[in-house]
């Protein structure tokens, strides 16, 4: 009996309470899921609406108490994915070109230099990104641009670019790092240059790698909230172009939620909006988790 | 001499490979045991399976029992960490913790609960003195232990393994790591030691075992060909295939 | 002669492409020195004394609130993290409970803060029935910090060598002895830049904490009494952050130097978040150093510690 109590202290005890927290990560990840299905289905359920009208609509009158407005999301739908699509345009070139660099032009240069860099790339807040595209980027575009404001699809894609490319980079290094040496030996062997070895051999090779990163950079552009909402000019359009402002999910969430009663359609509509993020960047874990595969096969 | 361990039909097999094959053998008490034998032959799993350190192998299944005086090891009633506190390990590659030598020492007491840091200094000093290298560490007890050289971290794990107060001490290949001038320390130390423990010791040098040890066991694919007094394996081996491996025809 | 021509043209392109790459790395560090000379030096021209105080005129109670929300955070969730990373390495066994996690793990990293922050709001205010609160807004950043801290762990604790592993066995300990008396301890300096690391994220969060702790603090810095809703130290008061007073002075700033205010807070939040990312870097060096080798001074004391 003392032999079983000695043995709990010094094995079962401690066992436990691990086991406890890996199981508390399923509990979490799983009430993050329940409260937000159910808050986020409340607008089709008890506000009757079909999902259908939240996401093809763009006609968005929710009712400030109990229900009977319009819940079409489509605009800031809309606006989530372009802008986080140029945004992604923007940035995957750039963030590969560099990734390259710090792995086969100068991989010294990319150790001591480029990898810190990155890595306070991405250490930097959201908000401060979004505050320097304010006081930088809109003026500028408005500027460059003879615009009456800078807001724009435009402002709001580069400063997804840049705060999404270190995420991207360092991915992609990781990526074009792990690809064996015998490859480019191999093809420097056949005499290629080195882009040719790069171009042919290293991309190829590090591709599931490196198309991880742009989904994750994609994932947090999709989610991204602060900074875009600072010079995406907030305006309840589609936009007609690069230049005009418009609005997105994230946006409307953060300007709204405090002003609306709980359980009202339109504080119900935002939800909504909530759990499509939480499905999409579900979506994003889907869509990795199948590269992973693909890339695994390939080898 | 009294029969230390008695490992009697001993079969242990890795998934499908059959790594240990129908093993019995006695290792007598307070002597040297040397287990020799081409590798891949099984000798360092046999080694293990003395203290369950094939334990942690996954999909690992023995059968057989293995005596330590008198009671089976494999019994579901045995207590592993006891049973490893009895039966000491010392490995291939010196694996000392990265933490002071001091430390080293006093963990396997302080897992096994000793608290008193009287008996600690005590244990950590005697156990340092067996392994003849209190001299050379007396003054730098609290510095990282990673810092001593190869022969010193290797008594320094032997000095680990006194300090728990085992009864049987498993040495696998203890000096392949080493230099001339450390082995020899190190095989001066089993010398000293086994008048207080039983010794096995995985060796792939012949010499060595002829130069420390009273018995000799040859093991080939998983099996014992032969066994017995080391002078008497060595000189007449009573096995063709002990001697085509003793004279260096294969292995 | 067709050949020939074809290895120049290659060699053209392989010029070319290796100037190019040059050319973003080097835009890549002019845009990084120009963001942070921009911002330091907006953060300069704005600065004033008074707007250290710590009154509505400065935000030296938003620096308070940002340190003390983060150092919450992290005492929630390190023992977490840490916990279920000694789970997943050395527990779990690989099986579909840990594969399970594992994607649990994933999904949690990715979720956008912002949801986070209404998981927060629903669960730790308005469930709670309570208002805006400091320790909604830490338990929402320990959310965002689990992920990783949980993945730091486990990777420290994996790349740990299998030696240490069979040494403390060989002596008769228990798997969890094992990992408290010699693989932790082994892995502390990875886990501890882990842990740095999260606290710099800490900082800069802003999304997860709007509807959590708030864009607002009333406190009175002479008041030391925890239980006290006005005093610095209470968990349950309001309590706006750097990051997100920077959002808040945007968005709804009456004060009239708002923007001066915001320059400043962005200055401050980049010196804490370089601080923090040095702060690893030297922190894993130190130790790595003293645990693979070279002058260890304290080990002892480092035993005694746990």
């Amino acid at each position: 009996m003392k032999l079983k109590r000695e043995k709990w202290k010094k094995e079962y005890l401690g066992r436990t309470a691990v086991t406890l927290a890996g199981l508390f990560i399923i509990v979490l990840t799983l009430a993050i899921g329940a409260f937000l299905f159910y808050k986020g289905t409340a607008t089709f359920t008890s506000d009757h609406h079909t999902v259908a009208e939240f996401l093809f609509s763009s006609n968005w009158e929710p009712a400030q108490q109990g229900s009977g407005g319009k819940v079409g999301a489509a605009i800031f739908i809309v606006g989530s994915i372009i802008i986080s699509a140029f945004a992604l345009l923007l940035a995957t070139p750039f963030s590969i070109a560099a990734a390259l660099f710090m792995t086969e032009i100068s991989p010294s240069a990319g150790r001591r230099i480029l990898q810190p860099a990155v890595e306070i790339f991405v250490g930097i807040p959201s908000v401060v990104y979004g505050w320097v595209g304010l006081t930088v980027l809109v003026p500028f575009l408005a500027k460059v641009f003879n615009l009456a404001y800078g807001y724009s699809v435009l402002a709001g894609a580069i400063v997804l670019a840049v705060m999404i490319s270190p995420t991207i980079t360092s991915v992609a290094a990781d990526a074009i790092r792990s690809v064996p040496n015998e490859y480019r030996e191999a093809s420097y062997g056949l005499g290629s240059t080195r882009w040719q070895m790069i171009y042919r051999v290293v991309i190829p090779a590090a591709m599931p790698g490196i198309l991880t990163g742009v989904v994750l950079g994609l994932a947090r552009a999709f989610g991204e909230a602060l900074a875009v909402a600072m010079v995406i000019g907030k305006m309840q359009a589609f936009p007609k172009g690069l230049l005009s402002p418009t609005t997105n999910l994230t946006a409307e969430i953060t300007a709204s939620m405090g002003n609306t009663a709980e359980g009202s359609e339109w504080n119900n509509a935002l939800w909504a909006m909530a759990l499509l993020l939480l499905i999409i960047s579900f979506l994003f874990i889907v869509i990795i988790r199948l590269i992973g595969k693909k890339g695994a096969d390939k080898t | 001499m009294e029969t230390k361990i008695s490992v009697k039909s001993l079969n242990l097999h890795y998934g499908e490979f059959h790594a240990l094959k129908n093993i019995s053998i006695d290792i007598p008490e307070n002597s040297v045991m040397a287990l020799i034998g081409p590798s891949g032959c099984g000798k360092s799993t046999f080694l293990k399976a003395l203290n369950r350190m094939d334990d942690l192998v996954p999909n690992v299944k023995i059968e057989g029992t293995v005596l330590l005086d008198g009671k089976n090891i494999y019994s579901p009633e045995t207590d592993v960490t006891l049973l490893r506190k009895r039966v000491g390990m010392v490995f291939q590659r010196p694996n000392p913790f990265p933490m002071s030598i001091y430390d080293n020492i006093a963990y396997g007491p302080r897992i096994h609960g000793v608290k008193s840091h009287r008996q600690l200094d005590e244990t950590v000093e005697s156990s340092l003195c067996g392994a003849a290298l209190w001299d050379e560490v007396k003054d730098r007890l609290h510095k990282n232990a990673i810092g001593l050289s190869g022969g010193q971290q290797q008594r320094l794990c032997i000095a680990r393994a006194l300090a728990i107060k085992p009864e049987v001490l498993l040495m696998d290949e203890p000096t392949s790591a080493l230099d001339p001038i450390s082995t020899m320390k190190v095989e001066e130390l089993i010398g000293t030691l086994k008048k207080k423990y039983t010794i096995v010791i995985v060796t792939h040098n012949m010499q060595q075992a002829a130069r420390i040890s009273e018995n000799t066991a040859f093991f080939l694919h998983g099996e014992i060909v032969e066994y017995g007094e080391t002078g008497q394996l060595f000189s007449m081996p009573k096995e063709k295939k002990t001697e085509a491996y003793i004279t260096g025809r294969f292995g | 002669m067709k050949p020939k021509f074809h290895r120049s043209s290659a060699k053209t392109t392989d010029k070319a492409a290796t100037v190019a790459l040059y050319t973003v790395a080097d835009l890549f560090l002019v845009l990084l020195a120009a963001f942070t000379i921009y911002i330091f030096y907006r953060g300069a021209v704005a600065f004033k004394p008074e707007y250290l105080s710590f009154t509505r005129e400065g935000i030296g109670i938003q620096f308070f609130n940002t340190i003390y929300l983060v150092l919450i955070s992290l005492l929630i969730s390190v023992p977490i993290g840490i916990a279920a990373g000694i789970y997943m390495a050395e527990y779990s066994g690989g099986g579909r409970i840990s594969r399970f996690i594992r994607t649990c793990i994933e999904t949690l990293a990715s979720l956008p803060s912002i949801v986070v922050g209404l998981f927060g709001y629903l669960v730790f205010v308005v469930m709670t029935g309570s208002h805006w609160n400091l320790l909604a807004g830490a338990l929402a950043v320990s959310i965002l910090n689990i992920p990783s801290l949980t993945t730091v762990t486990e990777d420290a604790l994996e790349s740990v060598p299998e030696l240490y592993r069979e040494g403390s066995f060989g002596l008769g300990a228990t798997h969890w002895q094992t990992i408290t008396g010699v693989i932790l301890p082994a892995a502390l300096p990875r886990v501890l830049t882990g842990i740095v690391m999260a606290a710099g994220r800490g900082f800069g969060e802003a999304a997860a904490l709007l509807f959590t702790s708030g864009m607002s603090s009333d406190v009175n810095f002479r008041n030391w009494n925890p239980w006290s809703r006005t005093s610095p130290l209470n968990l349950l008061r309001p309590a706006d952050t750097l990051a997100v007073h920077i959002w808040a002075l945007k968005t709804e700033g009456i004060e009239e130097n708002a923007a001066q205010l915001s320059d400043l807070s962005s200055a401050v939040l980049m010196i804490l978040v370089f601080a923090f990312s040095l702060g690893s870097r030297c922190i894993g060096d130190r130790l790595e150093r003293k645990i693979t080798g070279s002058e260890p001074k304290g080990s002892k004391k480092a035993w005694k510690r746990k």
